[in-house]
């Protein structure tokens, strides 16, 4: 069965007045009907970037997507008129983003914000849109629906807000949910429970949710397979369980070992060590390396990693590939 | 004691929520924005929440006005020489003796602090005075010219406010283009450019070259229109006035709402509203620009003022026979009395506007007050 959502070589460009710099380049992965496919990786690895440009929401200018395939429901949406791309926004791909505080207009009910989105998609009454509106809160266990409709933003708590953005996405039953960050604004607590509402939504819905985050807690718990980005290029995709029981590029190892364990992380006469980190920086956007663009941080590094520029290719096994010349040596070494 | 103590804690919450509800454009200088409504609860108080911060306001504005008047007798009489020896000066040889004449007629002998709480005591009655200078009372002088200035005023007001926004609007949305451009040049020059200077070319080209506007009045002297004639008289005779003094404005709100318009694109609720599938000429016009209209707003509250200060440029250019010209006539002879109850007109009419303006924000805007 061909995935809901097929990503192929999607390059976006931005044009600053530096010159073009690709901030998403050639990145390839899909996502399949009801699964939860997370996009992780630093900040400015371009993984909001990619999560914008599936739905052409880069602001142009500076940003175009300049090559790649974004193949939705069977249909290229980098080919489709605006007209339509618009029928998908909303419609059949629903998007929340980072800050529930500022992503809501301050000067519309939350209920006219929710009914705006159903009733650009569907020809439905005023008192149906509202009727419906209800539900959705209902849906996102929002208390006192009935009221809240009636409510502006700034009454909402942060929590509450995101909420509300989610049953915005939803009120079209979209096929793909993307969350661009949806909890990295909110506290712990409401974190967790945003998240578990998503992944409850997203069974009893049957929809797929694209999860874009920095947070590899929150890939382990909540997502089926995993795509790391890193400067702009996607360097390991698998299986959620394959990338952390045996994670292949040096990169995602980097993160992995970087996890503290504050149980087990003590020198033998108790004292906390040191936090692991991947050492270096991420390279500026004007100063990519030629070959491979982690290979200056990498420490299995060989000389052949500063003249090839390595891309994502299959592993033996099939289901999970990483952007590495030396990840059959990796696979190797593995216990 | 722990009682005080929580109802401390109650206290410092509620300022935070009132901080949190304290929006961006509410520091721009409004004298109306801080404290008082936000201390508003519904439940606690009968009086409807609307009334409420409406009717302090009103007690605020009083004492304004109060202190604005005191300020503007205090600031009048710190410039020499009065309304006596400006009449005696053209008379021509006045003698000592007609000149101290005139000032005990005109109360003028008394000590200042006494003609300070005599003044206070008739402006609390009311009573604006005498103008010496005109022979008429003072009142019936300002209420022969106000509907004169308010012709000229309101119309200038409207006219700049749409057409700016519009302009506004159209440049934020093809920003970077011919368009823009234009009207962005366009707006810089004529907020750069001296009002009087435009009014007289204005009159040089479509008054007398084109021949199709008259110069300069009010009406057509001598023609004695009745009805819709008159009407449509007085409207010709508006039409430069009103497009001199608008021009400045309409200049300055083009350039304030196409800066806040590219900020409101700049939002995150707007990439959200992108997202729901909505066309661009929704996200603008109902996303955009409802938002982007909160600083213009606030600025035309404080415009005004400065209004009623164009508004003598242009009435002396024009010959138009307003309020700003018999400002101007009174400062120059002195005539403080009358000068004095211009004044104190002024700022009701400021005063009432910026309370009009408020009422227009809270409904705008529903962070503000107990909306």
């Amino acid at each position: 069965m061909a995935p809901l959502l097929d990503v192929r070589d999607l390059t976006t460009h931005f044009f600053t007045q530096k010159g073009a710099f690709a901030a998403v380049d050639k990145v390839s992965f899909s996502v399949n009907a009801g699964e939860t496919m997370a996009l992780v990786g630093e900040s400015g690895c371009g993984k909001s970037v990619t999560a914008a440009s599936i739905l052409r929401l880069v602001p142009d200018p500076p940003g175009r997507i300049t090559g790649g395939e974004i193949i939705f429901e069977g249909r290229d949406l980098l080919s489709l008129t605006m007209r339509e791309m618009r029928k998908v926004r909303g419609g059949r791909i629903g998007m929340i983003f980072q800050e529930p505080m500022t992503s809501l207009n301050p000067v519309f009910t939350i209920g006219d914000q929710i009914t705006e989105s159903l009733r650009e998609h569907r020809s439905i009454s005023r008192a149906d849109a509202e009727r419906r509106a209800i539900e959705l809160l209902d849906l996102v266990r929002i208390p006192d629906a009935r009221r809240q409709i009636h409510n502006y933003p700034h009454r909402l708590s942060g929590g509450m807000r995101q909420r509300a953005m989610i049953a915005m996405a939803l009120a079209c039953d979209p096929a793909l949910l993307i969350a661009d960050e949806p909890t990295t604004a909110l506290d712990v607590t409401t974190q967790a429970q945003i998240l578990e509402l998503l992944d409850e939504l997203k069974r009893s819905l049957g929809m797929a949710i694209l999860l874009i985050t920095h947070d590899l807690g929150v890939v382990a718990e909540y997502a089926q397979s995993v795509l790391v980005m890193y400067a702009g290029r996607g360097v390991e995709a698998a299986k959620v369980e394959d990338l952390f029981h045996s994670p292949i590029h040096p990169y995602t190892r980097g993160l992995l070992g970087a996890l503290p364990h504050p149980d087990d992380d003590v020198d033998s006469e108790g004292r906390p060590l040191p936090l692991n980190e991947i050492s270096g920086m991420v390279p500026a956007l004007d100063a990519m390396p030629a070959g491979c663009r982690f290979e200056p941080r990498c420490s299995y590094a060989v000389p052949a990693c500063k003249m090839t520029d390595v891309r994502l290719a299959p592993l033996a096994e099939g289901v999970r590939s990483a952007a590495c010349l030396r990840a059959a040596d990796i696979v190797q070494d593995q216990p | 004691m722990q009682k005080v103590v929580k109802r401390n804690i109650l206290g410092y919450k509620n300022n935070e929520s009132k901080s949190q509800r304290a929006p961006f454009h509410s520091t721009a200088g409004s004298l109306w924005t801080d404290g008082a409504q936000e201390r508003l609860d519904p439940q606690r108080f009968h009086v409807p929440a609307l009334i409420k911060p409406v009717l302090s306001r009103l007690w605020r504005s009083v004492a304004i006005v109060v202190a604005i008047a005191a300020l503007n007798f205090i600031i009048v009489h710190m410039a020499p020489g009065d309304v006596a020896d400006v009449m005696a000066g053209e008379s021509g040889a006045a003698s000592p003796e007609y000149l101290a004449d005139l000032k005990q007629r005109f109360g003028l002998d008394q000590p200042l602090i006494v003609q300070f709480f005599v003044y206070m005591g008739r402006m609390a009655q009311f009573d604006l005075g005498y103008s010496f200078r005109f022979g008429r009372p003072v009142a019936s002088l300002i209420f022969e010219r106000l509907p004169a200035t308010l012709i000229l005023a309101i119309p200038t007001l409207m006219l700049a406010f749409v057409m700016g926004s519009v302009l506004g609007v159209v440049a934020s949305r093809r920003v970077g283009t011919w368009r823009d451009a234009a009207i962005s040049v366009g707006a810089l020059v004529f907020y750069a450019t001296p009002l009087f200077w435009i009014g007289l070319m204005l009159i040089i080209l479509f008054g007398v070259k084109l021949g199709w506007l008259p110069t300069g009045g009010m009406q057509t002297i001598g023609a004695n229109y009745t009805g819709f004639a008159y009407v449509l008289d007085v409207g010709r005779h508006m039409i430069l006035p009103v497009v001199t003094l608008s021009l400045f404005y309409m200049a300055y709100y083009a350039r304030l709402m196409r800066a806040s318009m590219l900020e409101v694109f700049g939002q995150d609720f707007i990439a959200t509203a992108r997202s729901k599938g909505l066309s661009e000429g929704r996200v603008a016009y109902r996303h955009v620009l409802r938002n982007a209209l909160l600083p213009v707003v606030t600025v035309l509250g404080l415009q005004v003022a400065h209004l009623l200060g164009g508004t003598v440029l242009v009435e002396t250019v024009f010959g138009w026979p307003g309020l700003g010209r018999l400002a101007f006539d009174s400062v120059l002879s002195r005539d403080v009395n009358l000068l004095l109850g211009i004044l104190l007109m002024s700022s009701i009419l400021v005063v009432s506007t910026n309370i009009a303006v408020e009422a227009l924000y809270r409904w705008l805007d529903p962070r503000i007050g107990a909306a």
